[in-house]
């Protein structure tokens, strides 16, 4: 059994409010040296193969057709033994 | 000439748009299941707005992937007439038959009142009986409406006249101050380059009777059949 | 040998186990003993109110439907089915989930009816905004409100949001929804037919909101209590793809019943739906879809995972319900099926884990509670307006009432719900009440939700026959006959003789105050046990009440139309200040009585108003509430942000011959923001002020033209003396950014 942690993150050059706003937040809480705060999404896949290099290739045409959006959307991704 | 009103699970603005095109533009309409995999003759296809699969992901993401969307870009592609409204517009981005993607609205919140739009081309299948630069009174009522696109792809929209709305006040006025949702310069709405794929973020279904506040949106229904019977 | 400690940590007491060993006959298995606790708890079974809650009356104007888990009426062979309901504790303890899932939880009440959804409303009431943690929930529940009905496509068009110290720690989340239906297609709750079978449809169990109800509805909160995990999730894709589904399938008529599985989860569904049809119910556990692995059947028995139903279904029709559900890719099990003997026997992997009575369950015992008028009521009642200092400067407090947070407008959270989908309504928020057009027909439903709590603390038989009075009034202002209302009672701990007596009166205001109207409760909800450490919440017996507009095109708003009509005051002005919003704002105090309340005279001032509405004679409408007078003639002015008109009231209203008799205040302030009841701002051209003259005579209701609409300020003269002198632009200013400002804080 493997594990894919796969994160999406909006593109650097696409303005991210709900980072901002939680940038804003912490800073109202006390914490002053904050440069950049980016939000995100995780997605995890068990796949049900040992194949580390199949399994790499599949995650990636998973993220380029359907889970990341390449317009506004960066993406990677680790894989490991569960 | 017959309208196809797509259902996806998690459509929601399905029979908003089905009674429109039936009681008030009295024109033959029926659903397409998101599962059938052809249009079966229809003349305009209608992506309602809604929740497509609960915009799990990204709005619009998975419900590209039905079997019928198939069917519609090639309808799409022949020239077919496809109009997306708010979540149907985000579906239309995400399956490549307008350029460009949504992000949420820049103060985080769904929006839904009343907002004006300038037709930006008033010569479209869309719009063709609107006036020029005529300003419309039409509902938004979204969480991802602000419009994205890179500054390459912004001048080939420009340039082309695909942006055939964008918001403005009760005047006509072109400024961030009436952009209620963060958009690009100001779009509202757009389409393809060949003009017959039309995505647009406000309800032109829910402004199509005077009983609700405003029949603006229904000169949009009214252009698509005009446009078709002069075909 | 089950011992006391593991009964009463299920909130069963002494007696009530010593019941349940006289209907079993012997011990309770642990599955029995959970499914009894919940049953048996203030949440499903109404032990402490349900004596209370027969008074209601149940007949009305319409036809009335009294179903299971809702009610409504009958309108021209349409049914408009109703009910408000109460997501208080889960949504203080998790605000966007609990709100959610109150929204999906009352949707389903609607639709399990054979109704489709047309519209919510939600009554919402939360402890001062100066709080951080007031903010995180409100902030939360309006978010999980337009998270969860904004993807479902049902309009949130109104409702109400009320701020006040008594919330702190314990904030109030009344949902209510509209839906309607055929007669003819109408479900109820209920299993018949032996053999027939028992389907499990819509999501899979988990563990999620195991003792909601019992733990969470039937304990007051204490300091610190640590109570998340029983929190449910929402999924309001899934629900929008039931309501599809369960339409669907009750339109093939192959359905004999349908419970949504709320409350305490399939024990309650089950023994419900089986003591409904007076029949048994066989259940394998086995069989229950579910998320988690390593279930007890107890646990499986008492989930409170959402978006899930119990359908019986004809025998032999089974697959055809079953290929409707997948269509929308839902579960559809059969689970069980119906038996004659009563009983509802559950087994998992082949052994019984429990079989009781199914009326043994449904039928929870029923407490006499003791009640007592609380001490502190009388010296709190006494008012002396010789003490209060009046105010210097009247423009100074008008604006701060228009800034109040419970009567600041409320845009930045209706315009976060989609109130516009289904395009039926004809009203937006932000108006008396909601208007949405009934397709196909001329008619039209108005809506609205009401209670001023405050007036509820102060007088609770007067206060609720007051949030009765002033639903019906919104309704009428809209252009709306007052039909028929679904109660949501929010009280402290019915255990205290204190809070008991607030319940007891508040019920029979009501009920006093629906069967001089000829109103029938047609639904409702207890909610006990709203209590913090630092007290009970106010009195809150929520209305949520539907009227009938028999030409939509008569449909009426509030706010003036056009420059140089008349300002016409229905009604009499008191110039009480008991309890009014005045009173707390600007002079810091909650004392006296609540204004006073003649049915009477109310039930004239409506019908003089409905009768000029509905012959098209009026241009505005407006009830006159929290703020008084002041208040509603500047909603009148700036609650339409696209043409704000201004006013001149040069006849203020003087107190009648009648109420200086009774040796009410003749203040200034009083005039202004006195709260008296039973009165209506019209507007209207002046060619039919004297036909609506003629109509408030002839219902011997008070008619004063006041003034005319026209300017760019609200100008108010007591005789040469001007007492309000402001600018529409600083008044709107005021009153629509305040909310939002004081959220954002």
């Amino acid at each position: 059994m493997l594990q894919a942690k796969i994160d999406i993150t909006l593109r650097k050059t696409v303005a991210d409010p709900q980072g901002l706003t939680i940038k804003h937040a912490l800073e109202s809480l006390g914490y002053q040296n904050l440069a950049d705060v980016r939000m995100g999404k995780l997605v995890t896949i068990k796949l049900d193969t040992g194949d580390k290099q199949a399994a790499e290739a599949d995650i990636k045409e998973m993220c380029q057709k359907l889970l990341a959006n390449p317009i506004i959307e960066d993406y990677s991704f680790t894989i490991s033994e569960e | 000439m017959k309208f196809g009103v797509v259902v996806f699970p998690g459509s929601n603005c399905d029979m908003d748009c089905f009674h429109v095109v039936k009681n008030v533009l009295r024109q033959p309409v029926k659903y397409i299941w998101h599962k059938e995999t052809t249009l079966d003759g229809v003349d305009c296809v209608i992506i309602p707005g809604g929740f497509s699969y609960g915009d799990y992901l990204r709005c619009g993401a998975i419900a590209r992937f039905s079997p019928l969307m198939n069917a519609v870009v090639d309808f799409a592609k022949a020239g077919g007439l496809v109009i997306g409204i708010c979540n149907g517009f985000q579906i239309l981005l995400e399956s490549g038959l307008l350029p460009g993607a949504m992000l949420r609205n820049t103060n985080l919140h769904f929006i839904c009142k009343y907002v004006y739009v300038k037709t930006e081309n008033s010569k479209t299948a869309f719009t063709n009986l609107c006036k020029k630069n005529q300003v419309l009174k039409i509902p938004i009522a979204h969480n991802e409406g602000n419009y994205f696109i890179d500054q390459e792809g912004l001048r080939m929209l420009e340039r082309n006249r695909q942006i055939v709305f964008r918001y403005c006040n009760q005047t006509g006025l072109v400024d961030k101050k009436f952009n209620p949702n963060g958009a690009l310069a100001n779009i509202a709405g757009i389409t393809n380059r060949g003009g017959n794929v039309l995505g647009m973020m406000p309800h032109p279904e829910r402004s199509s009777e005077g009983q609700l506040g405003s029949a603006d949106g229904f000169l949009l229904f009214h252009s698509i059949k005009k446009w078709l019977e002069n075909k | 040998m089950v011992k006391p400690n593991v009964y009463r940590s299920l909130g069963l007491n002494d007696e009530e186990y010593t019941k349940i060993l006289g209907i079993l006959g012997r011990e309770p298995t642990p599955t029995e003993l959970a499914m009894f606790s919940v049953e048996w708890s203030e949440h499903c079974g109404y032990p402490r109110s349900r004596n209370w809650l027969k008074l209601l009356p149940k007949k009305g104007k319409y036809e009335t439907l009294i179903g299971e888990d809702s009610g409504g009426i009958i309108v021209d062979g349409l049914a408009i089915v109703f009910k408000m309901e109460s997501h208080n504790h889960p949504s203080q303890v998790e605000p966007k989930q609990g709100a959610a899932t109150g929204v999906g939880g009352i949707i389903r009440d609607i639709f399990t009816a054979g109704a489709r959804p047309i519209a919510s409303l939600d009554s919402l009431r939360f402890g001062p905004l100066s709080e951080p943690y007031n903010r995180y929930l409100l902030r939360g529940v309006v978010d999980g409100i337009q998270f969860y009905g904004n993807c479902l496509g049902v309009p949130t068009v109104g409702g109400e949001i009320y701020f006040d110290e008594s919330y702190n720690g314990n904030c109030l989340v009344n949902a209510m929804s509209i839906g309607v239906a055929k007669k003819e297609n109408l479900a109820r709750a209920r299993a018949k037919g032996v053999g027939n079978s028992i389907m499990y449809v819509g999501s899979s169990t988990g563990k999620d909101g195991i003792g909601g109800c019992s733990v969470l509805a039937s304990h007051e909160f204490k300091e610190g209590e640590e109570k998340r995990p029983t929190v449910q999730i929402g999924d309001p894709f899934t629900e929008k793809c039931l309501i599809e589904a369960t339409l669907e399938a009750l339109a093939t008529g192959h359905v004999v019943g349908i419970k949504d599985m709320g409350a305490a989860g399939l024990t309650c569904s089950s023994s419900e739906m089986a003591s409904a049809g007076n029949v048994g119910i066989d259940l394998e556990l086995e069989r229950v879809p579910r998320r988690e692995a390593n279930m007890e059947a107890w646990e499986v028995m008492m989930s409170e995972s959402q978006e899930r139903m119990l359908v019986c279904v004809k025998k032999g029709k089974e697959k055809e319900i079953e290929r409707i559900f997948q269509k929308w890719d839902l579960n559809a099990v059969v689970i069980g099926k119906v038996t004659k003997d009563g009983l509802v026997r559950v087994k998992d992997k082949g052994k019984v884990v429990a079989q009781i009575k199914a009326r043994a369950l449904t039928e929870a015992p029923i407490y006499d509670m003791p009640y007592q008028k609380p001490d502190y009521l009388d010296e709190i009642n006494k008012l002396d307006l010789n003490k209060i200092p009046e105010p210097k400067d009247c423009n100074d407090v008008l604006l701060k009432l228009l800034a109040a947070p419970s009567l600041a407008n409320k845009a930045w959270v209706y315009q976060q719900y989609d109130h516009m989908v289904q395009t039926n309504t004809v009203v937006l928020p932000g108006s008396d009440a909601a208007v949405l057009r009934l397709k196909g027909t001329k008619k039209a439903v108005a809506a609205t939700t009401d209670c001023n709590s405050r007036y509820c603390f102060l007088n609770p038989y007067r206060g609720a026959q007051i949030a009765v009075a002033e639903a019906a009034r919104n309704l009428v202002c809209s252009g709306a006959q007052p039909a028929a209302v679904t109660d949501c009672l929010n009280f402290g701990n019915p255990e205290k003789p204190d809070r008991f007596w607030q319940f007891k009166n508040c019920v029979e205001g009501i009920t006093a105050a629906c069967k001089f109207f000829n109103i029938p409760v047609v639904s409702g909800n207890v909610s006990f046990y709203n209590e913090s450490p630092k007290g009970s919440i106010n009195p809150t017996p929520t209305i949520g009440m539907i009227g009938i507009v028999e030409d939509v095109s008569k449909v009426i708003t509030q706010y003036f139309k056009q420059k140089g009509e008349i300002i016409i005051l229905l009604g009499i002005s008191r110039g009480e200040l008991g309890g009014s919003e005045y009173l707390r704002q600007i002079q810091h105090q909650v004392k006296g009585d609540c204004p006073d309340l003649d049915l009477r005279l109310e039930q004239a001032v409506q019908q003089a108003a409905l009768k000029a509405i509905t012959k098209g004679l009026v241009s505005s409408s407006h009830d006159c509430s929290e703020g008084g007078l002041a208040v509603a003639l500047a909603e009148c002015c700036i609650s339409n942000k696209e043409n704000l008109i201004g006013a001149l009231i040069d006849d203020l209203p003087r107190p009648s011959v009648e109420a200086k008799a009774l040796n009410y205040s003749t203040r200034k302030d009083a005039l202004l923001f006195g709260e008296s009841q039973s009165r209506i701002i019209l507007s209207c051209p002046k060619k039919h002020v004297f036909v609506i003259k003629d109509i408030a005579a002839k219902l011997k209701v008070p008619f004063q033209a006041i003034g005319k609409t026209g300017g760019q300020s609200l100008k108010i003269l007591d005789g040469k003396k001007t007492l309000i002198n402001l600018p529409l632009e600083k008044m709107a200013q005021k009153w629509t950014n305040s909310l939002q400002s004081l959220i954002t804080a």
